[in-house]
Order: C-alpha cells, then sequence, then structure tokens
C-alpha cells in the first residue's frame, strides 16, 4: 500500500500524456473547430444596437456575404484580434458585424470608443443567446455568411495575418463573384 | 558558409550528447573512472558547440543572410541591430536553440564547479543532462532547424512581429530559459540520487545553490515579461493568466517549493523522497510548458508557429523524460529512509505547509490552464476557465501562505512554541492592524479585499523584520553586540529576510492594483484630462519617422494644482511591414504610483483617444519580484555553497563514496 502512494505520480502523468495524445490526433485543428452549422443557414437574430449602432438583424444583412465577428470586452484575444479588424475594416472594406458577446452594453461601447470601431454595426447579445445559436465555444469567434445566408466558414480564436490572407479573404471574394 | 558550421556544429552536439548520456553513466555503474571522467569533457565540448551554432545563427541575422528561411521569416534590412540580434530568439526555431543553449550552458556549469562532487554522482548528473540535450537536439535538427536555406535569396524579409520589438522583451527569454533549464540540474541530480539511492544532507547542499540560481532566474524572467505586458500591451493589466504566463508561473510555484523543502533535506535528513518528487516535477513543468506552447494544444496570445508534428514530438520527449523519471522515483523512492522527526509545529512543519499550499497553488493553476484540453479531449466545448477561476481559487490559497511566511521562520527545528512566537510577532499585530484602519480610512467606500491585501503586505513586512531583529537579539543585548551579529549572520539568513520581504512588497502591490483609477477621452490638441489629482494637457500630437516604423508622438503636459510636473510621450507606431500599429504607454512613476498614459486612435477630424491610468503602488509588484531575486542572490553567495566550504561539510555529513572515490 504504502509503495502504492509512489507509483501514484506516475499514474497522474499516464493519465495526462493521453489527454495530451488526444488533443494531437491528426485532422484535429483546434483554431479552426468543426461546426455542426457549417453549409447551414445562420440562426435568425434580431439585436439591438450597441451604443449608436442600428439594430441588428440578420435579415438586413443578406444579399451581400458578410462576416460576423464575436467578441467582448472582457476577452483579452480580442484585444489582440482588434488592431487586425481596425486594418481589415480600413484597407479591404471588409462588410464585418459585430455581436458584443455576454457583454455589458455600456463596456462594449467603452471598448470601441477606446480601440476603435472595425464594425459597420454592432449587435448586443448580452445573455450569450444568439452564440448559443451559433455554436459559439469562446470569444472571439468569426463566421463568414454568404449573401443567402448560410455559413460557410468558422474562425476560433482570434484571427491572424495569415488565415485573414489565406483563408478568410480569398473566400470572401469568391463568394463576392460567385 | 557560416550558417553550414553552425548547422554541423549542432549536429556534432547531438553525438557528443549521445556520448555524454551513456559513457559516464556506464562508467560509474562499471565504476570507471575513465569512462566517468568522459562526461566532464563531453559537457564543456558539447556547450562550446551549440555556443557556435547560437553565434552562426545570429551572425546569419545581423548579416541579413536571407538564404536563411529562418532569417526571411523573422528579419529585415531596416530592423534596428538590437532585435536583429534578439530576433533571434524571437521565433519558435531559435528559441529551442537558445533553450539547447541554455542547457548547455549549465551542463559546463556543473562540470566545471563540481569538484567538491563524488565523481559517481557527477558522472551521473552529467550522463542524465546529456539524455535531456540529446532529445531536445533531436527535436531541433529533425523538426526545427533554424539553419535549412533557400535559393534563390529572398530579396528582405517578413520583418519581426512588432510587438516583440522591445528592449523589455528581448531580454525576456534568455532568463526565463535559464530558469526553465537551470531546473535541469536539479533535476539531473535527483535522477541520479535515484540511480545512488541515497539522499543526504550532502546531496540537498550541492542541489542548493543550482535550485537557487535557476529560481532568481525564473523570477526576473517572469518579472519582465509582465511588466513588458504592462507597460506595452497598453491597457494597464500586469498578469493575464493566460497559458503561456501559467507555464512560467507552475515551475516557479514549485521551484519555490523546492529551494524550501531541501533546507528540510540538508538540515534534518528528512522529507527525501518528497524533495526529490518536487525536483522532478519542477523541470517535468518547464517541460510541459514546452509542450503547451509549442504543440498549439491551447490557444494562447502568445502562440507561436504550431505544428502538430512538433507537438507530437515534444510529448514523446515528455513521455520519456518524465515518465521515465517517475517510473524510477516509483521503484527507487520508497527506499529512501527519512531521518529526523518533527512535531507539527515546527521549523520543518513550517516548511511542509508551505510546500503542501505551494502545491496546490499550482494544482489550481495546472487545472485552469488544462481544463479547456480536458474538456475537448473528452468531447466538450473548448472553453477556457479564464480570469475569475484563478482570482477566486489562487488569491485564497496565498492568503495563508502569506500569514504563515510570517510565523515559520520562528519556529524551532523539531519542536516550536507556536504560542511564544506569536508573542513575539506583537509588533506585526500593530503594523497590520494600523495600515488596516489608515487604508480603510484613506480608501472609504473602496474595495474591501484590497484593504486586507494591504494589511496582509504589512503583516509579513513587519513578522520578517521582527524575525529578523530576534536573530541579532536588537534591543535585548547592547546595540554594539546586535551589529556583530548582524555581521556574523550567514548570508542565506540575509537571503532569506529578502526574499520574504520582496513577497511583502510584491502583495502590497497586487492588492493595491484594485485602487487604480482610468480615464478615457477624445480630445483635440489643447483638451485636458483630469485623473487623480493630476491634469494632462494634449499639447500636440507629431508624427516622427523610426527606424523601420512611422510613430505618431504625443506631446502630453502634466500639471499637478498647476505646479508643471513632467511632460510624458506616448507613441503609436505604425509598421508599413507588418501593416501593424502598436502603442507605446508612456509612464511616469514615483515609485508610489504609476501615471500611465496610452494614446488611441485619431479620427480624421484631428481628435486623439487617450487613455490615463493612475496605478498606486504598482511599481511594487516587480520591485518586489527583484527585491525576491536579490533574496535568492544572496543566498547563493553563502560560503557554504562555495567550493571549499562545501567539501568540508560533505566530508563531515555525508558517507564516503564507496570505491569510485579519488
Amino acid at each position: 500500500m504504502a509503495r502504492a502512494i509512489y507509483l501514484l505520480p506516475l499514474v497522474l502523468f499516464m493519465v495526462l500524456a493521453t489527454y495530451f495524445a488526444v488533443s494531437l490526433r491528426p485532422n484535429h485543428d483546434i483554431h479552426e473547430l468543426p461546426s455542426a452549422m457549417i453549409e447551414k443557414p445562420a440562426p435568425a437574430f434580431d439585436l439591438a444596437g450597441l451604443g449608436a449602432s442600428k439594430p441588428l438583424a440578420l435579415d438586413g444583412l443578406k444579399g451581400h456575404p458578410f462576416v460576423i465577428n464575436f467578441f467582448a470586452s472582457w476577452c483579452v484575444p480580442c484585444r489582440i484580434e482588434h488592431p487586425l479588424l481596425m486594418r481589415l475594416a480600413e484597407q479591404n472594406h471588409l462588410p464585418l458585424y459585430g455581436i458584443d458577446y455576454k457583454d455589458k452594453p455600456e463596456d462594449g461601447s467603452h471598448l470601441l470608443a477606446t480601440f476603435g470601431d472595425p464594425y459597420r454595426q454592432v449587435g448586443v447579445d448580452r445573455d450569450g443567446r444568439v452564440g448559443l445559436n451559433f455554436g459559439v465555444y469562446g470569444v472571439p469567434e468569426t463566421y463568414v455568411v454568404d449573401s443567402t445566408g448560410v455559413i460557410r466558414k468558422r474562425f476560433v480564436g482570434p484571427l491572424n495575418a495569415e488565415t485573414v490572407d489565406k483563408e478568410l479573404l480569398p473566400l470572401l471574394k469568391h463568394l463576392d463573384q460567385s | 558558409m557560416i550558417t553550414e558550421l553552425g548547422h554541423f556544429a549542432l549536429i556534432l552536439a547531438l553525438f557528443v550528447a549521445m556520448i555524454q548520456s551513456t559513457v559516464p553513466m556506464i562508467g560509474a555503474a562499471r565504476r570507471h573512472l575513465g569512462w566517468m571522467a568522459v562526461g566532464r569533457s563531453c559537457a564543456l565540448i558539447g556547450f562550446g558547440l551549440t555556443a557556435l551554432s547560437m553565434l552562426a545563427l545570429m551572425h546569419a541575422y545581423v548579416t541579413s543572410d536571407f538564404t536563411v528561411i529562418n532569417v526571411i521569416a523573422n528579419s529585415h534590412t531596416d530592423k534596428p541591430l538590437l532585435y536583429k540580434i534578439t530576433g533571434v530568439w524571437g521565433n519558435h526555431e531559435g528559441s529551442m536553440l537558445l533553450w539547447v543553449f541554455m542547457l548547455s550552458l549549465c551542463a559546463a556549469a556543473v562540470a566545471l564547479f563540481s569538484d567538491n562532487l563524488p565523481p559517481a554522482l557527477r558522472a551521473r548528473v552529467l550522463a542524465v543532462q546529456g539524455m535531456i540535450a540529446t532529445g531536445f537536439l533531436l527535436f531541433i535538427l529533425l523538426t526545427s532547424n533554424p539553419f535549412l536555406r533557400t535559393f534563390p535569396p529572398a530579396p528582405n524579409g517578413n520583418g519581426l512581429n512588432p510587438v516583440l520589438q522591445d528592449p523589455g522583451l528581448a531580454f525576456h527569454p534568455p532568463f526565463l530559459y535559464l530558469g526553465y533549464v537551470g531546473f535541469s540540474v536539479a533535476f539531473a541530480f535527483a535522477v541520479a540520487a535515484l540511480i545512488e539511492g541515497r539522499v543526504d544532507a550532502a546531496w540537498a547542499r550541492w542541489v542548493r545553490p543550482w535550485t537557487l540560481a535557476s529560481w532568481c532566474a525564473l523570477t526576473v524572467g517572469i518579472a519582465m515579461g509582465s511588466w513588458w505586458a504592462y507597460y506595452t500591451l497598453g491597457w494597464g493589466g500586469w498578469w493575464f493568466w493566460d497559458p503561456v504566463e501559467n507555464a512560467s508561473f507552475m515551475p516557479w510555484l514549485v521551484g519555490t517549493a523546492l529551494i524550501h523543502s531541501s533546507i528540510v533535506v540538508e538540515k534534518r535528513d528528512t522529507l527525501k523522497s518528497w524533495t526529490i518528487l518536487l525536483a522532478i516535477i519542477t523541470f517535468s513543468l518547464s517541460l510541459v510548458g514546452t509542450f503547451l506552447v509549442r504543440s498549439g494544444v491551447l490557444t494562447s496570445v502568445h502562440a507561436f508557429a504550431t505544428d502538430p508534428q512538433r507537438g507530437t514530438f515534444i510529448l514523446l520527449l515528455l513521455i520519456v523524460a518524465i515518465g521515465g523519471s517517475l517510473a524510477l522515483y516509483a521503484i527507487r523512492a520508497p527506499a529512501l529512509k527519512g531521518g529526523g522527526l518533527f512535531a507539527p509545529i515546527s521549523r520543518e512543519g513550517a516548511l511542509v505547509l508551505n510546500n503542501v499550499l505551494l502545491s496546490c497553488a499550482c494544482a489550481t493553476v495546472f487545472l485552469g490552464t488544462l481544463y479547456p484540453l480536458f474538456l475537448d479531449a473528452v468531447g466538450g466545448p473548448k472553453l477556457s476557465v479564464g480570469f475569475p477561476f484563478f482570482n477566486r481559487t489562487f488569491a485564497p490559497m496565498m492568503v495563508p501562505m502569506v500569514i504563515a511566511v510570517g510565523v515559520g521562520p520562528m519556529l524551532a527545528w523539531k519542536r516550536g512554541d507556536l504560542l511564544g512566537a506569536l508573542q513575539r510577532l506583537w509588533v506585526a499585530y500593530i503594523a497590520t492592524a494600523l495600515t488596516v484602519l489608515v487604508a480603510f480610512y484613506v480608501t472609504y467606500g473602496g474595495p474591501v479585499l484590497a484593504v486586507l491585501g494591504l494589511g496582509l503586505s504589512a503583516w509579513l513586512f513587519a513578522a520578517v523584520l521582527t524575525e529578523f531583529a530576534e536573530r541579532i537579539r536588537l534591543f535585548r543585548v547592547p546595540l554594539g553586540d546586535s551589529v556583530r551579529r548582524a555581521i556574523h549572520l550567514p548570508r542565506s539568513a540575509y537571503g532569506m529576510t529578502f526574499a520574504h520581504l520582496g513577497l511583502a512588497v510584491s502583495v502590497a502591490g497586487f492588492a493595491a492594483s484594485a485602487y487604480a483609477h482610468e480615464a478615457i477621452e477624445i480630445l483635440k490638441p489643447g483638451g485636458s484630462i483630469a485623473i487623480a489629482g493630476y491634469q494632462l494637457t494634449l499639447e500636440h500630437v507629431d508624427r516622427i519617422p523610426g527606424p523601420n516604423y512611422t510613430a505618431d508622438d504625443a506631446t502630453i503636459r502634466v500639471t499637478n494644482g498647476g505646479e508643471f510636473v513632467t511632460m510624458m510621450h506616448p507613441e503609436r507606431r505604425f509598421f508599413p511591414l507588418q501593416q501593424q500599429t502598436t502603442g507605446e504607454t508612456a509612464i511616469r512613476t514615483n515609485l508610489l504610483a504609476d501615471l500611465y498614459v496610452a494614446l488611441g486612435d485619431s479620427d480624421t477630424a484631428g481628435d486623439w483617444t487617450v487613455r490615463v491610468y493612475w496605478k498606486p503602488l504598482v511599481p511594487w509588484i516587480w520591485m518586489g519580484a527583484i527585491i525576491m531575486a536579490f533574496g535568492g542572490a544572496v543566498s547563493l553567495s553563502d560560503r557554504r555553497w562555495r567550493v571549499g566550504a562545501a567539501a568540508r561539510g560533505s566530508r563531515r555529513e555525508a558517507q564516503p563514496v564507496p570505491a569510485a572515490g579519488e
């Protein structure tokens, strides 16, 4: 029995190593989680606008491809992502719409006032219901939706310059042309 | 050509490491002195070779050799020289090379400063270090080679991430890695001791300076990282419980426990198998941290370019290194007999409490950090626990810890007198009560927890000073005698006093950060913001060119009650190459509080967003960390650890090494 205690660290480590191995399983990229919603119509929403923004509703956005970005004032990776969103909005005129997720509206407005507002419109998803319908795991998350309102792509975690140049912008261009 | 030399040196270092990990080990088992001595030469040659390859890569960066893929990906001709050099470790491949370089530095240091070690132990320690080096050199050469070439050369490089172009960050990785990798020495000593089946006071005495040195480096490294985050990221936070920060914090917590438990092994010849386990875990956590950061299994603000193949390789390394050492532990540790017994209320008891609390704190951070990974493995959503979890679980564990740090050193070995110690701490009660009352009065209506935190800090500060006064019997014997006692106190006692005072200073900084004020205004030149009695006026914003960026430099006049205080210059820097903007905050500190200004966006009408924070006692967080590290360094200079003194000590306290001795 006494000896068994000395085995405990090894056993615990083996359990941990198994978890590590599982998380490394092939074709499993955590930055781009598969979503049950891909290639499905985006769940409808009709949200109050943040601050001076007009209300944000799915029906109002259809007709052109667009990008939805879930963010929150309490989210550190969102702040890392923010300068990139600003650049995309200014230089690429990205049709970017924000959803302030599980956040106090005043905190969300405060964030955008401080760091700049890259969004054309921002909706307030205070209780996270729209996020739940989209299957948001955590913020930030970014969805590309085509002109008919079907989700075409999902990015989990902060966007970076590489994924934007290689995936997001080409996809949008493709959607724009078709 | 020089790049190839570096590449070959690295390959050669791999073969040398392979010899280092086998020959001395066999020599130690067969008691063959010549074979054992190979370890020493290998460690020195290995250091020379990795240093050569480090210099070769640096050369490629400094001369902007754009046939080297790694240089193309991370450098640019316009980059200032400092960042060309430090850019070497600003990327995955280069930082792994730095890691291995630090490892070989440690091995060489062991080889050079171990004359007093029994040859068999030294051979085994160096062999274990050789094994670690073999694993990581293979990792670099097979999956992350910084010396790969491409042809034709690229016209120019992609540059370094602007956020990393900062002097604070430039020197943060070397300290951090020295800390991480330094714990490999303690690990190697632990494994060697398990193989030999013997842990005694002499062993603890040999390990201690290495542990202390790594701990100091890690403390400085973490503090620098946190300070960098504070002044560059521009929103005034200094700790984010980010997975990468946690990866450096966990070895620190367990390493702190190790420093304390090895005192018990040294003085009282007990807690042996626990100390060995701590030594293994400390380095294991450094390795796990490396895995988490490089494999991309956790998303982090710091994430390197990640690659599952690398993750698999590191995981294999982890299984061999950690699994192997823990298996050895399971087999050999039960045979390690504890020595002295002690009552629960005693110095040993206090150190055990310290160990329990630090280990639990580390376990909490560990669970919080890996929670998303556990959830993900069972198919759950990948949620991270975030700030609130850590603040709610970690802080409550640190409160009893800080209280105990005040009392523990007052207790005697074997059986302490808690009541007596508590009575002798009367000064500390008064200091705590006064601080709480004053803080409560001054900040009436503010956060109550912060008041308690300040009280905690005052308690610790006063208790540490009381303990010191007791040691020199201040006011009990004539002052001259006290001074004489103070002069003759061992350095390690001073080290402890400084380290504990540093903790008290940091705790005050943590607590007082709850009092920070924030003000944000959109200003036109001439407009002003008021905060904490200061008036900040935006005079003008100028566009000035930098070496590889253009900056909008704001000139802000700070006055207090109409009196001129200072000019502050926060900047926004635009790096055209990366199309990225970074902020340079301006901080004015009087050591009691920071005035922190960040320049935000401008709109077309020439208005600027200006954010101002007033942060009382925040500089104390890092001052405390530096004092802690200084304490560690003072303790390190204790004559007990010096070569001659330690050799005498070891002869007195340890049994002679059978057969293989000099």
